[in-house]
């Protein structure tokens, strides 16, 4: 197997507050290949994005990186001095944030920003770097762009200004792109038209993306794998087919469960009974214990590793072959 | 653009108007102008004779149009004390207070934005809690508190810097400069300091605060995400985004500091128009009262237009704005 782009090794994020320590991240690990796709789903506060800015590099105080490890094409980016570290941003990973419409500085020109960030990462002289971003945003879809480039960010509509901080996120050909939640601020229509856009950049430059969403129509589309994310842990991750139809771990259940389909005509969609538990009151076990209909003893007292099932690797005890004899026993 | 001005431009002549009410009627509340100008032996007929050659008999409207006809001319009237015009005492008077003005307002907006930066970017360190205290102690203190807390160090004790007046001065055509000379700078350090010290504590908090909310916005997160330079993020993105807040504030300050430099001008005898206004006040001069008056809201008027004007230039999206007008 090729070494994957992104190689994230039982991740730990912690934030210090006065109440104590709070654990966004909890141990999570997970690959992304070259040209693959990776979704990220979860509910809010599941700490998709927080894996997203460990990742870049953009964890501010108080939060921290506890532990792990997380690899770039085979090389250790968490432990790198603050300097290297902005030399990897942009270059070597892009990121696209959610809002289009407060990413971009109102009070520079478009073309400003983009050479602005080209000139950062590379060595063009100032009309090289221009050339460039037109190119860039040729690419991604704006329509005469030689024109459009000394357009400010108010000026173009939404779904444009999210092709734009693409643009941006594209000026020095990262191997990674984190799109975090990139569709969620955009018209349906437009969502598609920006998700087409990342599968095609994917495809043509062999960049690693990782889609963080809690859209699991956006998943279903675009995702080559999906990662599950409960309160700071992957609960379950595959083949997105797989982990879409045929889900194993509870949670994973319930959101494909609530997934609208126009094959069945359910009056009501199935619904999780609860909430996801605050940071600072995960239950011990399984932090899904408390939701979770196929709840047993063990899930209560025992946090649940992540084991390989077929092509799923699932956290759950209901595939641990230990805890269907210990379930005999008792 | 261009219909932009002339609208603030028509405003501003209203605003004008208004303040030429006011100081005419100064005229007719302060009693009878005849009574100033004779003496108290004056018999009868000679004062109607007066009153007649000075158009006072004539219906009030007629008095105000005649009035402003000369005020727009630069003409205010003779001055009571000084048996001079009022016009060329104040010209006289003018660049001694302007010069005070600008150097305060340099002093202030420089050390202001440069603490604001500093204390905003580096809100924990030691140094930013000095300059938040400092600011306090520059929001509360009186101005002229400061002006003779600083008289007493730097002159009585010290012995640096003159306590009062101008120093030399040059003279470039009519304007009067204190600025080539070294008594004419030293004399101005301590009046600019007293006078500028709460706009800079102003400036220094507003610049803080708006950094720090700048700097959480999402596009200097994406900047970061970008791999900018820190320099460039915090100079290029963040700084340029708190200017709008701090040209309003420096440009209204700008106003307030020429027509408040009348406090600061007691303090250190500065000759200038502040200086001049409180020798009016003192001898009932209402054509000098008057013609403070009418300058100072010209000048308000003049920065208000030009702080507008400034937005535009700062800030793209109004200038769409401008051009639309919804």
């Amino acid at each position: 197997m090729p070494q994957p782009v992104l190689s994230v090794r039982d991740l730990r994020v912690e934030f210090v507050t006065r109440r104590g320590i709070l654990k966004a991240i909890d141990g999570i690990s997970f690959d992304i290949a070259k040209g693959e796709v990776l979704g990220v789903v979860g509910e809010s506060g599941a700490g998709k994005s927080v894996t997203g800015s460990a990742v870049i590099g953009l964890i501010d105080p108080p939060g921290r990186i506890a532990g792990g490890e997380i690899l770039l094409s085979g090389k250790r980016i968490d432990n790198l001095p603050p300097e290297e570290m902005r030399r990897v941003r942009g270059k070597r990973i892009g990121m696209i944030f959610q809002d289009p419409l407060t990413s971009l500085n109102p009070l520079y020109r478009v073309s400003e920003q983009l050479i602005e960030t080209i000139r950062t990462h590379t060595n063009l002289s100032a009309s090289a770097a221009r050339k460039r971003a037109i190119d860039l945003l040729a690419e991604v879809g704006i329509p005469a762009p030689e024109r459009r480039i000394d357009s400010y960010p108010h000026e173009f509509s939404g779904g444009m200004r999210q092709r734009v901080v693409i643009a941006l996120a594209l000026c020095a050909e990262p191997e990674l792109i984190i799109a975090d939640e990139p569709t969620t601020a955009l018209d349906v229509s437009v969502q598609a038209q920006i998700i087409a856009l990342l599968k095609r950049l994917g495809r043509e430059h062999g960049t690693a993306i990782m889609l963080v969403t809690h859209d699991m129509g956006v998943i279903a589309e675009t995702a080559d794998r999906v990662a599950v994310m409960y309160a700071g842990r992957i609960a379950e991750i595959g083949p997105v087919r797989e982990v879409v139809q045929n889900p194993l771990h509870p949670y994973a259940k319930g959101l494909m469960g609530a997934i609208p389909s126009l094959e069945t005509d359910a009056e009501r969609l199935v619904q999780i009974p609860g909430s996801m538990p605050r940071l600072s009151a995960i239950p011990p076990g399984c932090a899904f214990n408390p939701r979770c209909p196929f709840v047993f003893d063990r899930c209560r007292v025992e946090r649940p590793e992540p084991i390989q099932h077929s092509e799923h690797r699932v956290a759950c005890h209901l595939y641990d072959q230990s805890s269907v004899r210990s379930e005999a026993v008792a | 653009m261009f219909a932009f001005i002339i609208r603030r431009a028509l405003q501003a002549i209203g605003v004008l108007l208004a303040v030429g009410i006011i100081s005419f009627a100064m005229f007719r509340f302060a009693g009878d102008p005849v009574n100033q100008i004779v003496s108290l032996d004056t018999p009868a007929a000679e004062r109607e004779q007066v009153r007649r050659s000075l158009g006072l008999d004539d219906p009030v409207p007629v008095q105000f149009l005649r009035y402003l006809t000369s005020a727009a001319q630069g003409n205010f009237g003779v001055s009571y004390q000084f048996r001079q015009p009022v016009s060329d005492l104040l010209a006289e008077r003018m660049p001694a207070t302007l010069e005070l003005a600008f150097c305060a307002t340099v002093f202030a907006t420089g050390f202001g934005v440069l603490m604001g930066v500093y204390s905003g970017l580096k809100r924990d360190s030691f140094l930013a809690k000095v300059f938040q205290t400092v600011s306090l102690i520059g929001i509360s203190l009186p101005t002229f508190l400061i002006g003779i807390l600083l008289i007493y160090l730097f002159s009585v004790t010290l012995g640096w810097l003159p306590s009062y007046g101008r120093g030399d001065t040059v003279r470039l055509g009519w304007w009067t400069t204190g600025l080539l000379t070294l008594s004419g700078l030293k004399a101005l350090i301590m009046p600019s300091i007293t006078l500028g010290l709460f706009q800079m504590t102003l400036i220094m908090r507003i610049v803080r605060a708006e950094m720090l909310e700048v700097l959480r916005t999402d596009y200097i997160k994406f900047a970061r995400a970008r791999g900018l330079t820190t320099r460039a993020i915090h100079f290029g993105h963040a700084l340029k985004n708190t200017l709008v807040p701090v040209i309003t504030i420096v440009g209204l300050q700008f106003g307030s500091v020429i027509a408040f430099a009348i406090i600061t001008e007691t303090v250190f005898q500065w000759p200038g128009m502040g200086l001049l206004f409180v020798q009016a006040v003192q001898n009932v001069d209402i054509p000098i009262m008057a013609a403070y008056l009418m300058l100072v809201a010209l000048i308000f008027v003049a920065i208000n237009l030009a702080v507008d004007i400034l937005y535009t230039i700062v800030d793209p999206r109004l200038r769409t704005t401008i051009r639309q007008p919804a």
